[in-house]
């Protein structure tokens, strides 16, 4: 019996009234958890009861600790008849299991019924006491810390990543039972709601004892999700990354060096919303295992047929590739040999982050994914949820052979999602591949060390770009040139990744968000015939959403695309696909070239002029984004260049596509003077809608920035003002014969124009940013297309933002104070000895890791660290007075972001994870589907609000609405939808108010003082 | 294509004080964007027509769901399903509690009952504030007067209390409820003139002086009822006009005193007896509840039109009453100062408020 929870009631308000003959209510509670119940006196006559009671005590096992929620109950006592419930709040009491987080929960909780929303609010008091304490990490996985945010939480630091976890668990959907036709719509919709709760924390417990198995004691990006497979069940899935953290021990020392934001880029929480779903053994048929993969212009698509797993893809080692790099290639091979021993003997050498310390991350390789589409069987033992483990496997194996390909051995920025139709579903994987630094691997050898020497020498910020493949071998055409920066190092023309700007990456002028949308059409079809469908259009779509991300790209007048998340969704009688992604100009690879476009019959006039004519178009917006995005990389002459490599030049030439694998088109080099532009051909009415849609994107107003990465680059003066939000639109497409066209068109149209209202409402935040902008579309219903954003705008000094990019001598500073506070020390589990000066630690962090190993306090370091950036923190100071004080209500702010500017967290109180039901079946009463969703969103967030300042929080970070099914039957006034959410309470300090406080107690001497985030209140 | 569904919700609910006051003022939706459109807003945003319609809808529905809140202010405050600072939250309550003058001026002393309501059809039209606003309006009317019509203590206070106005707003409120309570008559045709600062200036002052309350805080209704006592009391100042040497001797008193200082001397004091009947009369007949009604339209008719039809400046007026009030303490025979006093105060303010064209 090593956990006893203790609960007390305090009282009730705002109550509704009950008994329509007095106007007031006679409230009770009953206290539920596991099997055991507790109820309160009935307090009569009251809309705001004082029940004050006594302590409820119950005595259980620390595994019903982490898979059972809270249960409270507020019902009105009736004497003649049943008693009528009102509400309910169920409680996850996981945030008081591991020591560095909550200790009590404490506040006003608003009371919900899944049929009238929210119902005045209850006041609770919940501790648990544990026992056993050595124990107890034995028995269950008590203790493990989970977190949503995608890189290494603030206020700890990485001892080392063990890896990827991942769980799944199934059951079958309350909804779908026989005696759902007999009961309640609420009753269905709470057992659903108590079932997933159930499941979560079944799923997280299972994966918090992979996690102490491994010997960590933490899990980064955890990402769950749930998959609603109708009639054959339900499934709870999780991905994460396993860590060791340890909690920085003083507040000061990290006080002033973490606080910009504008140092710290974070991690992109994936957005993938994933419906996905699993059901096993029984005669399940997969239907077509075919996956399908591709990657970036410098990943190469090819459809698979299922596994290349057995390749002998594995790199050549070095040496032939003379004409490169001199000591770039065996060093490249080096490290493809020590990472590859140190990441083999792990089954699926993944990282959910997207985020990385310094010097973690060597190459990128490009973007890798897999799907794959399968029939969905009823699950018959829950128990055995081998099926879909076995789906999962086969993807994940799917995306280690493509990353091997691209002579990587680690995939980051990873995340999973699925998209369900009837029984239907469509698993997806992507991720970067990516090398690692084998300091962080293992131990460096000598020649590693040696080899280290060069890298050191280069210009920081572009050894990432610099590719990992074999150029001789390469698995796809590519065009190489010498890296703009160090010149010494080959890089491809375009980059695409999944992961967030790494920090050190210098970028020129501003970033943007880019979206790439499309529709199919499919046939409607019943099971195999179905999914064979969609496998046959699976790989056309896939092509021409990288066409449009790269056709837009170019115009955009930049090269590297970051945070990329492609989702292709299913429905009943059409496919969507909505890639979106972060464009940036790196300064280390070579200027894109402009887009060409070229006319299938050259000798009509008319036609040639029209072609003319679109041509001066797409040049003057490539001219008018670059000044729009102030992209001006100087001037650099050909010579030194030493002219882009000797190869024969291949023109990738895009027939509607790009430098993508596809035989057909490699042939057709049409050599159009302009060397490295882009060929369009139009040679249908197709082809040109496709360029007209390409300029139909209109760029933000003036004062707005966008982008789906963690912050914008370019921008790193954020003030203190955000707004989080999320926006629903439900467009019904009129027209019963939809043509691809008019599809597309549609769809375009829904999307910009829901884009355009943000910037409308948002105005008055201008200059501002969208960040981590996160679009989820979904197919509910035949004509019905459903779009959800979820964005947090936040202010930016429009002033400083100039002077920041002009002087890179800032910046350079800022970028060394980052290093700084991000911990140096990041070994993989292969490689706990951080000690001792690492042979491979680039040239300046060489001093920090010396004097961070040797014990040299870090209140020391943070002072350098202050010195540093004087600029960012003089300017919070002015702005950072808080809008909205003392409110009886405390403020509780949200953010998709891993930090809140201006502010630094001072500790994490544990994650949230929540799942609610909302029916009605008074639709027009409420205001129809708008009022309905409207007023149900705003409760979700209210909710999550009220268990964070429970916990003692002030905010959620890393926030996100994992999913929102809506559905509706509005002839039967009914609708009901489905919300998942996810975060990490936190407690966060204003940079104003600690400076207050760094002036009260000298840094020095506060050191030893301050334990660990003890300054939050 | 159709949106059938569009929202957007924001950790901070987001107010629009343009839209908010459209919404105010009782337009539809599609009249609110027309009159948006109209502002130049289009032109400033580079916004659609549609752009604009999804925002105007999205905040009225934002509004709509915040009604019921703002029916009791200090549920706003604590209740967790909007975040919205302060600041908001005090102009949120403060606009929607405002109201137009033109419409308390028709509504001013009227029974706050089902049967004004249904006459608030032809209260817009007139008007010409929408019929939806005039809802809202009496609605607010009605319902701070529930609430505090029972209530001890300062009705100014409590309803600040109770809704959370600013002062300012608050005691208009008192003046409201006061006259609604009292069913002052206000609505006559020689009462148009005066407005709703002038009216609500005597509530206060007859709030402060007349009823309960100003003489002890303890009653119930102390602020709303005027003071049953009192006004029964006030049959004694009669003697003030029907003893005739009393009646003579106050005058030559008056008389004494302001001559050469008025310029409409003569008009006075040919005028005096009928002027100094008029007021007296009016108290002493305040115990029936009709006159009570009629208060207004008794002191414009026996005292203010007298006084303009012989072209008294105001500054004549208010020396004149000064006087008038001041010489009864030197009546030997009369033995009723401190009420006169409470009366006299109270009216010659009013008096000297509502003297104007």
């Amino acid at each position: 019996m090593p956990g006893k929870l203790k609960v007390k009631i305090v009282a009730g308000r705002h109550l509704p009234v009950m008994d329509r003959a007095s106007d007031l209510t006679d409230a009770f509670v009953e206290v539920k958890f596991g099997n055991m119940t507790f109820k309160t006196d009935v307090y009569h006559k009251s809309l705001n009861p004082q029940w004050n009671s006594e302590w409820f005590k119950f005595e259980v096992d620390d595994e019903d600790l982490q898979d059972e929620p809270l249960q409270i109950t507020v019902l009105d006592h009736d004497t003649y008849s049943a008693n009528d419930a009102i509400g309910k709040v169920y409680i996850d009491i996981d945030p008081l299991l591991y020591s560095e987080a909550a200790t009590v929960i404490s506040g006003w909780f608003p009371i919900y019924d899944t049929i009238h929303g929210i119902r005045g609010e209850i006041n609770v008091v919940v501790k648990v006491d544990l026992f056993n304490d050595l124990n107890r990490f034995r028995q269950s996985s008590c203790g493990v810390k989970f977190f949503c945010t995608t890189s290494i939480p603030k206020c700890y630091r990485a001892v080392i990543i063990h890896g990827f976890v991942e769980e799944l668990v199934v059951n079958e959907d309350p909804e779908y039972q026989w005696i759902d036709r007999i009961r309640t719509p609420r009753a269905s919709n709470e057992a659903r709601q108590r079932l997933i709760s159930l499941m979560s924390g079944e799923l997280q417990r299972k994966i918090g004892l992979k996690v102490l198995e491994m010997r960590g004691n933490a899990v980064v990006g955890y990402l769950q999700c749930f998959d609603l497979e109708g009639e054959s069940g339900l499934v709870v899935r999780a991905i994460g990354t396993a860590c060791t953290l340890d909690k920085l021990s003083s507040t000061a020392a990290f006080l002033p060096a973490c606080n910009s934001p504008s140092k710290e880029m974070k991690e992109i929480p994936f957005n993938e919303d994933p419906n996905p779903n699993t059901h096993s053994s029984g005669p399940s048929t997969p239907l077509k295992n075919q996956t399908y993969s591709f990657s970036p212009s410098k990943s190469y698509s090819r459809q698979s047929s299922s596994s290349d797993t057995d390749l002998s893809l594995t790199p050549k080692t070095g040496m032939g590739s003379g004409s490169a790099g001199k000591e770039g290639g065996p060093f490249k091979a080096l490290l493809r040999q020590q990472t590859q021993s140190a990441l083999e003997q792990r089954e699926f050498p993944f990282f959910t982050l997207t985020a990385f310390p310094p010097g973690f991350l060597v190459h990128v390789g490009g973007v890798v994914s897999a799907r794959s589409v399968k029939l969905l069987d009823r699950i018959h033992n829950p128990d055995e949820p081998e099926t879909r483990d076995a789906w999962w496997a086969e993807i994940r194996q799917e995306i280690k052979s493509h990353a091997k390909a691209l002579g990587c051995h680690a995939v980051v920025g990873y995340s999973e999602s699925t998209s369900i139709c009837e029984e239907v579903c469509i698993l997806s994987a992507s991720g970067t591949a990516a090398v690692l630094n084998p300091r962080f691997l293992q131990d460096g050898t000598v020649e590693g060390c040696l080899e280290q020497r060069q890298e050191e020498n280069l210009p920081a910020g572009c050894g990432f770009c610099h590719i990992p493949y074999d150029e001789l071998n390469m698995p796809f055409p590519a065009h190489l040139t010498y890296c703009y920066s160090c010149r010494k190092q080959k890089v491809p023309d375009v980059l695409f990744t999944t992961i967030d700007l790494p920090t050190d990456a210098t970028v020129i002028g501003k970033g943007c968000l880019i979206q790439a949308r499309l529709c199919r059409l499919k046939k409607k079809a019943q099971a195999e015939a179905n999914a064979t469908a969609i496998s046959n259009l699976l790989p056309f779509m896939e092509y021409e959403v990288h066409t449009q991300l790269m056709n837009k790209l170019k115009l955009k007048g930049m090269n590297a695309l970051f945070g990329l998340r492609i989702q292709i969704t299913v429905g009943e009688n059409m496919l969507m696909g909505l890639a979106s992604a972060t464009g940036v100009y790196l300064t280390a690879l070579p200027t894109p070239g402009g887009i060409q476009i070229a006319g299938k019959t050259p000798n009509d006039g008319s036609y040639e002029q029209h072609i003319s004519h679109m041509q001066k178009k797409i040049n003057d917006t490539i001219a008018k984004n670059k000044e729009l995005y102030e992209i001006n990389p100087p001037e650099i002459p050909e010579e030194i260049i030493g002219s882009p490599i000797p190869e024969p030049r291949q023109r990738s030439r895009l027939l509607r596509s790009q430098s993508e694998s596809s035989d057909e088109v490699i042939e057709l080099d049409l050599s159009h003077g302009k060397k490295d532009a882009f060929v369009l051909e139009i040679d249908d009415t197709d082809a040109m809608e496709d360029v007209h849609s390409l300029l139909t994107d209109v760029p933000p107003p003036s004062g707005f920035y966008s982008c789906n990465t963690e912050i914008m680059p370019g921008i790193n003066n954020w003030t203190s003002e955000i707004q989080m939000f999320t926006s629903v639109r439900v467009s019904r497409l009129s027209n019963i014969n939809l043509t691809n066209q008019t599809l597309n068109k549609n769809f375009n149209d829904l999307c910009e124009n829901l884009l355009k209202s943000l910037y409308f409402k948002l105005r008055s935040m201008i200059p501002c940013c969208l960040c981590h902008v996160n679009f989820t579309v979904s197919l509910p219903e035949d004509e019905l297309i459903q779009v959800t954003v979820t964005a947090v705008a936040i202010t930016f000094d429009k002033h400083q933002a100039v002077q920041t990019t002009k002087t890179h001598v800032e910046k350079s500073l800022q970028r060394a104070s980052t290093d700084n506070e991000e911990l140096l020390q990041f070994p993989l589990e292969l490689c706990t000895d951080s000690l001792g000066p690492h042979p491979f630690s680039p040239a300046k962090e060489h001093l920090e890791s010396a004097s961070s190993n040797s014990g040299i306090p870090a209140a020391q370091r943070a002072v350098s660290v202050e010195k540093a950036s004087p600029l960012t923190e003089g300017h919070f100071r002015q702005r950072s007075a808080p809008a909205c004080a003392n409110s009886t209500v405390g403020v509780v702010k949200m953010t998709p972001l891993s930090f809140i500017p201006g502010a630094k967290i001072t500790k994490y109180l544990g994650i949230i994870n929540m799942f609610f039901i909302r029916e009605t079946t008074s639709l027009r009463e409420e205001g129809g589907v708008s009022g309905f969703l409207h007023a149900f969103i705003a409760e979700v967030f209210a909710m999550v609000r009220a268990h964070v300042a429970a916990l003692g929080g002030n905010a959620v970070v890393s926030y996100i609405m994992k999913q929102c099914v809506f559905m509706e039957n509005p002839n039967k006034n009914q609708a009901q939808c489905l919300i998942n959410v996810s975060g990490d309470a936190v407690i966060f300090v204003r940079e104003s108010e600690l400076e207050i406080m760094s002036t009260q107690q000298p840094i020095a001497s506060c050191q030893p003082a301050c334990g660990g985030g003890e300054i939050a209140t | 294509m159709t949106n059938e569904l569009d929202i957007f919700v924001g950790n901070t609910t987001l107010i629009d004080e343009d839209v908010y006051r459209l919404w105010l003022d009782g337009y539809s939706v599609s009249d609110a964007v027309g009159l948006r459109v109209r502002s130049g807003i289009l032109e400033q945003t580079g916004a659609t027509a549609g752009v604009l319609q999804s925002d105007t809808m999205d905040h009225y529905r934002t509004f709509h769901m915040l009604e019921r809140l703002l029916h009791t202010p200090p549920k706003l405050l604590h209740q967790l399903v909007f975040q919205i600072p302060p600041s908001r939250q005090a102009l949120l309550i403060e606009r929607y509690y405002a109201f137009d003058e033109a419409f308390v001026r028709e509504v001013l002393g009227k029974k706050l009952s089902k049967g004004t309501k249904k006459d608030l059809d032809d209260i817009s039209t007139k008007t010409g504030v929408t019929l939806k606003s005039c809802r809202r309006q009496f609605d607010n009317f009605k319902r701070v007067f529930k609430v505090v019509e029972e209530m001890r203590g300062s009705l100014a206070g409590n309803i600040q209390q109770h809704f959370l106005l600013s002062d300012r707003l608050a005691r208009d409120y008192a003046a409201v409820v006061f006259f609604a309570n009292n069913r002052f008559e206000t609505g006559k045709k020689k009462l148009q003139y005066l407005t709703f600062g002038d009216l609500a200036f005597c509530a206060e002052l007859m709030i402060q002086n007349w009823t309960p309350g100003a003489v002890d805080s303890q009653v119930d209704d102390m602020d709303v009822d005027l003071d049953k006592e009192f006004l029964q009391d006030l049959k004694e100042l009669k003697v003030l006009v029907a003893d005739k040497d009393l009646l003579d001797l106050h005058k030559s008193l008056v008389c004494t005193a302001l001559r050469g200082k008025l310029s409409v001397f003569p008009e006075m004091e040919a005028n005096f007896k009928n002027l100094s009947r008029g007021l007296v009369n009016i108290a002493s007949k305040l115990t029936h509840t009709k006159d009570v009604r009629d208060l207004f339209v008794d002191l414009v008719e026996k005292f203010i039109e007298p006084c303009r039809s012989d072209r008294w400046p105001l500054n004549d007026v208010r020396l004149f009453l000064n006087q008038y009030s001041a010489s009864v303490h030197s009546l030997d025979g009369f033995r009723h100062q401190a009420l006169w006093d409470r009366y006299m105060v109270t009216l010659r303010s009013c008096l000297l408020r509502m003297y104007h064209d």
